[in-house]
């Protein structure tokens, strides 16, 4: 195809599968290690081999992550433009995000527990991209010929990245108050083992929900901002600010859902697991606004590439 | 929304919430139980708001797509104009959901400007006296300096002022002094502001609503434009503000070209376009094209769309030419195969009308004529020619992109290309005399927007300070030590207390403690 380097675009398509393969074992090793330290911890031995492994796989999570960017870098060279033109390259960004924001908190905060929870979407949603969502390497549509493609997509694709790293983490803070709501029904009933199994290995349910709420105060203000980018570019594009698009009108209801959980998490009575469950639900509206506004709803934002 | 957005460890007795001093109990409970319950009812809003946004996204709605709301009506004639009465369509303009945002807006206003008022009481407020066991609040510190306690505590001060705390010094008698510092006001500076930029966003919203306009208007090459509401060929006029308030602009469209993807995507649009921005002022160039609109006078002019204008010459018997103009024929998919009619309604014995379809690269297929690609690479016209009365003298308003051929009679069609002539029955001639391209613009002018571009900054703005600033307050108190060799000597004790998010502070409290004791 006219403006696509070859080479450069096969050379991508190859990194993209080796960086599916190293997240994908990586995830296996946070798994066992996790399996491994729940044994060993009851066991009281064998907690260092657990924590190899665990190292391990953190190792692997960052040359994935490399061959990530590469992967990223060569597609864009290919086309000769950013590489977020498509569901597939949208999708694969958002992995990167995600994966880069587990690997920062790592730097800052004994956090390898999410591994294997963070890595397992990533794992999915990259394979999703690279089956069903994949799209060769294509040059651009003109509507989207625009330096705000840059500043719009890149803060839309921050903020997903970060919203899915927080998805995970209240995912495991709602499990987590699960099992201390059981535990608290007293010793003896059947759930105790499973509590000293699993709630003995996760944080505790206050400094999940805590971590959680780091992340998406993080993710909220840089989704406003695409938000608002947005706005200014479809000023410029389709000569309106805001039309209630589809796919406006879910990226409001996602920041709705959220403003509501950031309210939530102020009020007495709604702190906690409803809190919880409000960003969840702000997460699938997130999500209905990439893939069902996308592929199902027709309406401007028709990039997909999904044939 | 009458709380800080975040509010972690909030200990009623240490709270550096701005509350009327003093603080009588029954007070106390009355002010919780009200921004209980509005937080509460903004809380309601806020979900019954994301949840009747979404059946906009799942039917069709007029504002954006009118035709799939025809189609949902013939396809469900009884469901139809049952959820039309529902406003279902129109969402977005429906009673009921403007009822849900102004409910909010209410309950915001309702909440805000107590809060101003208090956070502008907090401002001025001098950061509070040491509680007197400082040992006693989550991170602490004890040390002892030789010096007298006047000295240390105003170098502890400085310290603090340096790290821009507001603090308060005190006498606590009997050679004792303690310093109270807060820091961290910003938060609720940053949430009043982001609350305050959404009301006036709506603001900005409605002003582009009530004194705003826009229209379309279609140009074929080498035509031109004024900015009269006469001129638009759909024209939404601002709900208040008059129509001669529009800028007396006018453009030329010289040439518009587009370029192709050799699939058929589209690769560019360009219209380029010589304008004025008053009537004795000197044409300028512009290039109109996706992502880069022509700014005049505060209205915006943008590409919108494109398609072909075919140019048909008419010459009766005799040979004189009695029609030559551009048609646009619109196109019906994205490979550009249009349909249009040509009506010829003088000049000949009897009035003349033709329907057309036209490919610009023509493809036949067992299943009829298409194109197999946007740009005019084979171009074809095939026509079919109307004798008899068009009905332009009826009185009655009719579609210059339909012919009421029950009423005509069929004289021949013919597949022409450009150059290629055709002569009916009673000897008229038809030419395809070539090709042209129109471009259709939608002229839009928005007073509000800047208003809505401010407000959008200050909301990120201020969400970033209410997210990320952190409140804090702390205390150091110098108190005299026995002193047995002469030498002036003093304990002092801090201790610090974070209100929000206490992660970090032991290790910025930690820094602190070590500028003081340098």
């Amino acid at each position: 195809m006219a403006g696509v380097n070859v080479s450069l675009a096969h050379a991508s398509d190859v990194l993209f599968t080796w960086t599916v393969l190293c997240y994908a074992v990586a995830m296996f090793g946070y798994s066992v290690e996790f399996a491994f330290a729940r044994i060993a911890r009851s066991r009281g031995d064998q907690v260092a081999k657990a924590e190899r492994i665990g190292r391990f796989a953190v190792g692997l999570t960052v040359a994935g992550w490399l061959l990530h960017i590469g992967s990223v870098a060569t597609r864009g060279a290919a086309v000769d433009r950013v590489p977020w033109g498509n569901m597939y390259e949208f999708s694969t960004m958002v992995a990167l995000v995600a994966v880069t924001v587990f690997l920062a908190l790592l730097t800052r905060q004994p956090v390898r527990f999410l591994g294997a929870f963070v890595m397992t979407p990533v794992v999915l949603y990259l394979g999703l991209a690279g089956t069903v969502l994949y799209a060769p390497a294509a040059p651009l549509q003109p509507i989207l010929n625009s330096y705000w493609i840059k500043i719009h997509v890149v803060a839309a694709i921050t903020a997903s990245g970060a919203f899915m790293v927080s998805g995970v983490i209240t995912l495991l803070y709602l499990t987590r108050t699960w099992l201390d709501r059981r535990a608290s029904l007293g010793p003896g009933t059947a759930s105790v083992a499973e509590y000293n199994g699993l709630a003995r290995w996760l944080p505790s349910a206050d400094r999940l929900d805590r971590l959680a709420y780091k992340v998406i105060g993080f993710a909220f203000p840089v989704w406003t901002f695409a938000i608002i980018a947005g706005a200014i570019w479809a000023k410029y594009a389709w000569s309106r600010y805001w039309g209630w698009d589809p796919k406006e009108t879910w990226s409001f209801i996602t920041w709705v859902a959220y403003a509501a959980y950031l309210h939530a998490r102020a009020t007495a009575g709604w702190r906690g697991r409803r809190a919880a469950v409000l960003s969840l639900i702000g997460f699938g509206c997130l999500m209905v606004d990439y893939y069902v506004v996308n592929t199902v709803i027709s309406g401007l934002h028709s990039y997909a590439g999904v044939s | 929304m009458t709380e800080t957005l975040v509010d972690d460890t909030a200990t009623a007795a240490l709270s550096t919430a701005p509350a009327p001093a003093p603080p009588s109990s029954r007070h106390r409970l009355r002010g919780l139980w009200r921004s209980l319950t509005s937080m509460r009812t903004a809380l309601l809003l806020l979900s019954l708001l994301a949840l009747a946004a979404v059946p906009g996204t799942l039917l069709p709605q007029r504002g954006l797509n009118p035709v799939k709301v025809d189609d949902f009506f013939t396809a469900h004639p009884k469901l139809g104009p049952f959820l039309d009465r529902l406003s279902l369509f129109d969402v977005f303009a429906a009673p009921w959901f403007a009822a849900i945002y102004l409910l909010l807006f209410a309950s915001l206003v309702g909440c805000l400007v107590p809060r101003i008022r208090l956070h502008a009481r907090a401002l001025r407020r001098k950061p509070p006296a040491a509680p007197k066991r400082l040992e006693r609040l989550a991170v602490n510190g004890t040390w002892e300096v030789a010096g007298d306690a006047e000295a240390t505590i105003v170098r502890a001060r400085d310290v603090l002022r340096q790290q821009r705390w507001r603090t308060e010094l005190r006498d606590e008698g009997d050679g004792a002094w303690s310093v109270g510092a807060e820091k961290g006001y910003l938060r609720e500076t940053g949430n009043l502001v982001f609350h305050v930029s959404l009301v006036v966003l709506l603001a900005g919203i409605a002003l582009g609503g009530l004194f705003g306009y826009k229209g379309t208007v279609l140009v074929t090459d080498g035509g031109s434009f004024s900015d009269v509401p006469s001129s638009y060929d759909v024209f939404t006029p601002a709900r208040l503000g008059s129509e001669s308030a529009l800028p007396p602009f006018t453009f030329t469209l010289r040439k518009f070209t587009a370029s192709y993807q050799p699939s058929g995507e589209p690769k560019s649009f360009h219209a380029y376009v010589d304008y004025r921005s008053t009537p004795d002022a000197a044409p300028r160039p512009y290039d109109v094209t996706t992502n880069h609109p022509l700014s005049i006078a505060g209205t915006d002019v943008f590409l919108v769309g494109h398609g072909y204008a075919v140019r048909i010459q008419v010459r009766d018997k005799q040979g004189k030419l009695v029609y030559d103009k551009d048609t646009p024929f619109l196109p019906d998919d994205a490979m550009f195969a249009s349909h249009g009619v040509v009506k010829v309604p003088a000049g000949l014995p009897h009035q003349l009308g033709f329907t057309g379809f036209f490919f610009p690269t023509y493809e036949p297929t067992p299943f009829g004529a298409r194109s197999s690609y946007p740009g005019p690479d084979a171009p074809v016209l095939t026509l079919a020619a109307w004798q008899g009365d068009l009905g332009l003298t009826s009185g009655r308003p009719q579609s210059v992109y339909s012919l009421p051929v029950a009423s005509l009679k069929n004289v021949g069609t013919k597949t022409l290309s450009p150059g290629q002539k055709w002569t009916l029955a009673d000897g008229t001639t038809v030419t395809f005399a070539g090709l042209d391209q129109w471009a259709t613009f939608q002229i839009a002018h928005d007073p509000g927007s800047t208003v809505v571009l401010v407000a959008a900054a200050c909301i990120v703005g201020g969400l970033l300070s209410s997210l990320w600033v952190r409140r804090r307050r702390m205390w150091v108190r110098a108190v005299p030590s026995g002193d047995a060799t002469g030498v002036r000597r003093t304990v002092v004790m801090a201790g610090g207390l974070a209100r929000t998010d206490a992660d970090g502070f032991a290790t910025e409290f930690d820094s602190l403690l070590r500028r003081m004791k340098d």
